[in-house]
């Protein structure tokens, strides 16, 4: 077997080092009912490399890759393109297989990039601190509203309707559990987010109000107004921000005095892969650093005086605080998180702003095309690279019967909102840098049949 | 204190010299391969980049007027300076591929790299979550095939694939447990966990709301089958027990732990974090647990990359499947694969306590992961197991007159070998013998845990590390241990020979710096 160095010789050699006879008795302390004679059944035997890669073909080729057609989907996983670079520094083995950094003196290469990563993330977002990542957007979500009860000491979260469906489900389960309580609401089909409807909703039970900018819609909405009354009932506003290229074009949520914002980065770097994994982003102001979840990176000097980087301030961690840690949270999305700073360390600012500009542009001129056509039209004012078009038809059937067609036509709102028969009408289209003229020509076209 | 300039050959003793003397400085500060390499933000520049883009078209721009207008001040690189700053940085890592990395309990194996190729697969890594299920069927059929093999190898009848790493599987399995409970009408409040355990672990029944109690382990380092069966009662939802456990032993009363929870109407939970000494030799289903999660970033090999990403599937019992999370895929008889989502989930699957996490978990890991289990098959994880085992007991037998193993008298170990710091001369400690072993050449192995040693040290050299290496590395260890019982001073100020000297932990944790700033603030910082 490839991956087993052991020679028979070498078992025999080590087994008499040991002073056993054969390898079962390495395994006596497993009761005799509960050991299994040869391999398990019902699986297959080992096998080389090309058959592995066989099997692996077929199922891969049983789908629709994004690449390979018009593309329009966003809604909280973006397609952007990732610089060749980026893949083979994430395949350096030294950062590929390394572990969680726990001894600096051998992870200086992994802690540095963490810390550049924490940096980076925290300018993006307008906010002081940023932590070294989580599982993704929808968990660092989570994550932000326990932050914010263990903060104001208050269990009530207020959810805009534009939050994310699978955010506000994940919230939910938890919820149950941690008895919080939720104030959460479907979207409408308006063309701004919430209005004073969510205003109305914080009190002083408020732990905080959960934003999400640009929101499920792709709607953008200053969230000034929510911080300032968040902040007159004590409350805490959490900035969520699904898609991070957007921050090169709009307002950090910091700038308008969000106190946490969390994010999923996938778009930066990570790639689609069907959903997972993907990198959580998870940054606030100054004072609430020691109530973070997750790892945190710090600069710190060495024995010799040398600058370097160490996990710090890991009593907040599971490991050291086990029952009362400010989470469960161990391994994050390191390598994730590499591929996200990797990414926008190639971009720099001015690259982010050019990408952020390109999206928009294209998105708006998309936009333009498909509300031509007759029985669509737009619902929102402003988006950045994602939009809300209203069918006068159900959306669900015709992204199912164009995707047969090899489009891939964008998120239907039945998809998302099963429930919500007044949202079935709804079709958030993203599009980025990497999707063409003739890509948004094809959308227009096959929507010009469907709704003729 | 004289330079190792002569070439000539040294004794053993005199290899081990601090090489701080002074005597030869660099312009640069760097010693040949080992060179520093300056942060992004003092070498980049906002209006440098690495990627070149098309213009955008002409069109007015509808942001809502809220157009970035200040700096963001994040530096860019071209592409050659990026390539070098990381390829720089990496080389102070150590890494699996660079050497045996005997972290217990952290399963540090090698990462196959048709894994790699494998989940680069247009296929695979360019599929949007939310496609219609039609168009990613094959995907789907990925994660029921790895769902198939990862039932028949627990013996366990359900298992959810979402949760994102071995945590967020601990609070899938305790959420599953609490929902069962709860539907029962029988809320309880409480959840026993061995001292032993995964700092995870208490942690995990906390966030889910429980309160944690300790059950001690006996002088074997088991679990108090007695303790245990004590306190068991109405108030008890369950435990959460690692096996093999930290300690690195097979749980040989398992059956009778599970038996005596389930007779005091709780539920088990099992930590599957160690599965990786069992895999192919024995089912957690015929222990009669309800709950376990499986790194897939441990036993099946899907790479650590420096913190993540894992991926933590939980197998569950009968009793627990009811209320197994959304989604996850179901196969018609038509042979096709359904996802069984919010929406799709009020026919037959009620009692589901949610969903976890958006869309459907690690679909990255999970092609690394089958890949790796059709490259071993059945006959090759039952060797992975066998393996693991068997180096593990090298290393235990190959030191144990040399440091104390607490719990070798009571027989052999599974995948890790627990030693302790019993007989270090005053004043030296793991840390320093861990920090020894870095100039060494190698990963210190799993400090201070568990917590029921005295300066644990926790070996796994795991099953991908020739008989050559483990003996080389065992050379190396007996060395560094008989340092620290002799007392060398020089063991203190290890390492020695690491890109950085010991690190000031408590500096970075007193005054927080996690954040680039520029240098007139950290002067004020400072102040």
């Amino acid at each position: 077997m490839r991956y087993l160095p052991l020679t028979p010789n070498d078992r025999q050699d080590m087994l008499a080092t040991i002073g056993a006879s054969s390898i079962d008795d390495l395994f006596v302390d497993v009761p005799e009912d509960a050991r299994l004679e040869g391999p398990i059944r019902d699986l297959p035997m080992h096998a080389g490399e090309m058959a592995v890669e066989a099997h692996m073909k077929k199922l891969a080729k049983n789908n629709s890759a994004a690449g390979d057609m018009p593309f329009f989907l966003g809604a909280g996983a973006y397609r952007h393109h990732v610089p060749a670079s980026v893949d083979h520094i994430i395949q350096r083995g030294e950062f590929l297989t390394a572990y969680t950094p726990y001894q600096p003196e051998i992870a200086q290469g992994t802690l540095q990039t963490l810390f550049e990563f924490q940096t980076q993330v925290a300018r993006l977002f307008g906010v002081d601190v940023a932590n070294a990542s989580m599982y993704d957007g929808s968990t660092a979500c989570w994550e932000a509203i326990v932050m914010a009860r263990r903060i104001t000491k208050r269990g009530k979260a207020v959810l805009s309707s534009g939050l994310h469906p699978h955010y506000v489900s994940v919230a939910k389960t938890m919820a149950r559990f941690t008895k919080d309580q939720l104030v959460s609401e479907a979207p409408t089909l308006d063309a701004a987010t919430d209005g004073v409807d969510l205003l109305d909703q914080i009190d002083d039970d408020t732990s905080c109000v959960v934003v999400q900018y640009p929101d499920i819609l792709g709607r953008i909405s200053d969230m000034s107004v929510l911080a300032e009354k968040a902040h007159s009932h004590k409350a805490l506003l959490i900035a969520v921000v699904t898609e991070p290229v957007a921050l090169g074009a709009i307002k950090a949520p910091g700038q308008m005095d969000a106190d946490i914002v969390v994010g999923e980065g996938q778009s930066l770097g990570v790639g689609l892969q069907f959903g997972g994994p993907y990198v959580g982003l998870f940054g606030c102001k100054q004072k609430y650093v020691r109530q973070m979840p997750g790892r945190l990176c710090g600069e710190t000097v060495d024995a010799e005086g040398k600058r370097g980087f160490v996990l710090t301030l890991s009593t907040r961690e599971q490991h050291i605080r086990r029952e009362k840690a400010t989470s469960n949270i161990c391994t994050n999305s390191g390598l994730c998180a590499l591929a996200f700073t990797a990414h926008m360390t190639l971009l720099g600012e001015k690259g982010l702003r050019d990408l952020a500009m390109l999206n928009h542009k294209k998105a708006v001129v998309a936009a333009d095309r498909l509300t031509q056509i007759k029985g669509i039209s737009l619902l929102n004012d402003s988006f950045f690279n994602e939009f809300t078009l209203i069918l006068d038809k159900d959306t669900r059937p015709i992204v199912r019967k164009l995707a047969d067609q090899k489009i891939l036509a964008g998120v239907s709102l039945g998809r998302l909102y099963p429930d919500e028969s007044g949202l079935a009408h709804g079709l958030v289209v993203a599009v980025t840098e990497t999707t063409s003229d003739e890509d948004v020509e094809m959308l227009a076209t096959a929507l010009e049949g469907e709704l003729a | 204190m004289s330079m190792l300039t002569e070439g000539r050959p040294t004794k053993q003793e005199e290899n081990i010299i601090a090489p701080d003397s002074g005597a030869l400085k660099t312009h640069t500060g760097n010693r040949a391969l080992m060179v520093d390499e300056p942060l992004i933000f003092e070498t980049g520049s906002p209006d440098r980049s690495g990627v070149d883009l098309p213009a955008a078209p002409a069109a007015e721009s509808r942001l809502g007027g809220l157009d970035r207008d200040e700096p963001i001040s994040i530096p860019g690189l071209s592409e050659a300076e990026a390539v070098r700053h990381y390829t720089r940085l990496s080389r102070q890592n150590y890494a699996i591929d660079v050497g045996l990395f005997p972290l217990g309990s952290c399963t540090m194996k090698h990462n196959p790299r048709l894994n790699e190729k494998m989940a680069r697969l247009k296929g695979f890594s360019d599929i949007h979550p939310l496609q219609p299920v039609d168009s990613v069927q094959g995907a789907l059929e990925t994660i029921y095939q790895l769902a198939e093999w990862l039932k028949t190898l627990t013996g366990m009848p359900a298992v959810a694939m979402s949760p994102k790493a071995g945590a967020h599987g601990e609070l899938c399995g305790i959420l599953a447990i609490r929902s069962a409970l709860e539907a029962r009408g029988d809320a309880r409040e409480v959840i026993l966990v061995p001292e032993s355990a995964h700092g995870t672990n208490p942690a995990t029944a906390a966030f889910a709301g429980y309160k944690v109690e300790d059950i001690p382990a006996n002088a074997d380092g088991r679990v108090d089958l007695d303790a245990l069966k004590a306190r068991l009662g109405p108030d008890v939802a369950g435990v959460m027990i690692t096996n093999p456990n930290t300690c690195g032993l097979f749980e040989p009363d398992m059956k009778a732990i599970s038996d005596a929870v389930h007779a005091a109407g709780g539920l088990v939970y099992c930590d599957g974090a160690n599965f990786n000494a069992i895999v192919g030799r024995v089912r957690p289903g015929d222990l009669g647990i309800d709950a376990m999660h499986i790194n897939l970033h441990k036993t099946f090999s899907t790479p650590h990359g420096g913190g993540g990403p894992g991926s933590g599937p939980v197998v569950f019992s009968e009793a627990l499947e009811p209320f197994a999370p959304l989604p996850f895929v179901e196969k018609t008889e038509d042979g096709h694969f359904h996802l069984v989502e919010e929406e799709t989930a009020e026919d037959h699957h009620e009692s589901s306590f949610g969903r976890m996490v958006a869309f459907h978990g690690q679909m990255g890991m999970f092609t690394r992961a089958l890949t790796y289990m059709l490259s071993h098959g059945a006959d090759g994880l039952k060797q992975v197991a066998e393996d693991a085992v068997l180096n593990a007991n090298y290393v235990l037998r190959s030191m144990e007159d040399v440091l104390e193993a607490p719990f070798a008298k009571s027989g052999p170990c599974m995948h890790e070998a627990l030693f302790s710091d019993n007989g270090f001369a005053n004043g030296l400690t793991t840390l320093d013998l861990a920090k020894g072993l870095i100039d060494e050449g190698y990963h210190p192995m799993t400090m201070y845990f568990p917590l029921v040693v005295h300066g644990a040290m926790l070996v796994e050299p795991t099953e991908t590390e020739s008989k050559a290496a483990i003996d080389q590395f065992i050379g190396a260890l007996r060395s560094v241990a008989e340092r620290a019982k002799a007392g060398d001073e020089l063991l203190k100020s290890a390492p020695h020979f690491a890109p950085r000297r010991r690190l000031d932990e408590t500096q970075a944790a007193r005054k927080p710096i996690l954040v680039w700033k520029e240098p007139e603030e950290y002067a004020e910082a400072a102040e």
